[in-house]
């Protein structure tokens, strides 16, 4: 219901809050007052990290899978089972209290274009964000599967259907595609099939929890990426680590197993000599947060100094490699921290290393503001945080959303 | 200060929240068991509308004497609001956040009268 009243001469509106229906637009309304406030039709806003929800399209995706009994496999099982008893229920939902999960469910859309770009062009819309850079949610633990074919079957279709489906109808939306890393040829294949379909702006490689990355058997691939000038991005998950199993809440698991992909990962791609055999090969580690890095940073290169020699490839510090890798800025810890934040910051070399991301729907994400408001970086690198950084490692055409253009020619007319 | 009619006293349900918005002002009027409580519908984490999620009781765990965890369960006299962006925390009674005593929701004064229920503002 809508009342209109006045007061002092200004309307006074009023609407009931209701959880019956739900869309996307009007839950982000505060993140489209930002965006105005904040001007953001000014320049470019580009998201590395925002999810959908794939499963909800599984009927779609199973009809890619070549394999005639996997297909018919993947038809019954789905892609994946949470629930308390398994662990991994959907505590990501803080159990009901981020109603978007289950608004989610009911939020209505038009039969035209995929659901899946209606949704995705609602949120961006609000937030003021140009381009975003769409990921899996569920299959993000399929490199658990220790059973090849599965991964690199249900890989092989979710990319096929992603770029077929979304990606080629809506050039905002952009993918680093799911690499299967469990079967090295497989990765070649992948990045040989699908680098020049549209709207592939990388690779990306999840929770590698069977194989180690410095593994001879990867080579090729980093090569291939290399000279395509595509970067390679680790994007961290929740399961699969044996340690994590002992925590009975997701706070630890989520807290410290999302740091804990990356600071595995990037260690060993780093004490293996990977920036110096591929010193053109771009990797982003995504979904971590920053905290860690300082810390990852000042732990190697004391290592270094005394244990040089089990890492003759490496000719300079740890940290100095690390300056130049890239990474995704949610969810960013902000909790009475600001010195910390601002130092992290100075040590990543944050004006041209970090890359905004919303991670847009999780329960975690993180606005543009997040960036926009900090207090310690000038204009120029808010910008380059939000959106430069990107379109430059990307080499991406900056595409705006169509109502932040809106709001640039209504401003030009008002003069 | 300025008195806005919410609604006639017996309008709104029980766990109702109806948002009156004065020029960029967002106050979000709930209805908990009875009572009427109004807080700026803006989280101070990152903006969302924060009266516009669940509400749930306190979480507890239960310990024995010897302090082992024996199960859990709610304190329904301590109701949150829960911000429906990222699950911030804020005490139905008087809006202060569960974790930080520091932030709290701008809290409005409701004035219950036989011809309605009125925001003061």
């Amino acid at each position: 219901m809508n009342i209109m009243n006045k007061m002092d001469g200004s309307d006074v509106k009023m609407r009931d809050v209701s959880h019956q229906h739900y869309e996307t637009t009007q839950a982000l309304e505060h993140a489209a007052q930002q965006a105005i406030e904040r001007r953001y039709e000014n320049f470019l806003i580009v998201d590395i990290d925002s999810h959908h929800y794939e499963n909800e399209a599984w009927p779609e995706i199973v009809e890619y899978i070549t394999d005639p009994v996997l297909r018919h496999d993947a038809g019954h099982q789905g892609p994946a089972k949470p629930g308390m008893g398994v662990g991994y229920g959907s505590y990501q939902e803080l159990n009901g209290r981020i109603i978007r999960y289950r608004g989610r469910k009911i939020e209505k859309t038009p039969p035209v274009p995929h659901r899946d770009i209606t949704l995705m062009r609602r949120w961006m819309d609000a937030m003021g964000t140009d381009i975003a850079c769409l990921f899996p949610t569920p299959m993000l633990n399929l490199s658990l599967s220790p059973d090849v074919a599965i991964q690199t079957g249900l890989a092989w279709a979710y990319n096929s259907w992603l770029c077929e489906r979304i990606l080629a109808d809506e050039p905002r939306i952009k993918s680093m595609l799911y690499l299967p890393f469990l079967d090295p040829e497989a990765c070649i294949k992948t990045v040989e099939h699908f680098a020049e379909k549209k709207g592939v702006i990388g690779f990306m490689v999840t929770s590698t929890h069977q194989r180690s990355v410095f593994q001879n058997g990867y080579i090729r691939l980093y090569k291939m990426l290399e000279e395509r000038g595509l970067p390679l991005a680790f994007h961290s998950a929740t399961g699969g680590e044996p340690g994590l199993r002992l925590f009975n809440k997701f706070f630890g698991v989520h807290a410290l197993g999302f740091c804990w992909n990356n600071m595995l990962y990037l260690t060993n791609w780093l004490i293996n000599g990977m920036p110096e055999r591929f010193p053109k090969l771009k990797t982003i580690w995504i979904e971590s947060g920053l905290a860690w890095i300082p810390f990852l940073m000042q732990r190697l290169d004391n290592e270094y100094m005394m244990r040089s020699s089990e890492v003759p490839l490496l000719k300079r510090k740890p940290s100095e490699y690390i300056r130049e890798m890239y990474f995704s800025s949610q969810p960013m810890e902000m909790v009475d921290n600001r010195k910390s934040l601002e130092l992290t910051f100075e040590l990543i070399n944050a004006k041209t290393q970090l890359l905004y991301a919303s991670d847009f729907p999780h329960w975690d994400m993180d606005l543009p503001s997040t960036i926009y408001d900090l207090p310690f970086i000038d204009e120029a690198a808010k910008r380059n945080i939000l959106g430069g950084n990107a379109q430059r490692i990307f080499n991406l055409e900056p595409i705006f959303s169509p109502r932040k253009l809106a709001r640039r020619e209504a401003a030009k007319a008002k003069g | 200060m300025a008195e806005i009619k919410v609604c006639s006293p017996a309008e709104l349900a029980d766990g109702a929240v109806r948002i009156v918005t004065v020029k960029n002002l967002e106050i979000a009027v709930i209805k908990h068991d009875g009572k009427y409580f109004a807080y700026h519908n803006h989280c101070p984490h990152q903006g969302g509308p924060a009266c516009e999620g669940v509400r749930m009781p306190q979480v507890i765990d239960e310990l024995d004497e010897n302090g082992r965890l024996i199960g859990h369960a709610y304190d329904k006299d301590d109701i949150h609001i829960v911000c429906p962006w990222h699950g911030y925390e804020f005490h139905l009674n008087d809006g202060v956040n569960v974790s930080d005593k520091r932030i709290r929701l701008k809290k409005f004064d409701v004035i219950e009268r036989s011809d309605g229920v009125f925001l003061s503002v």
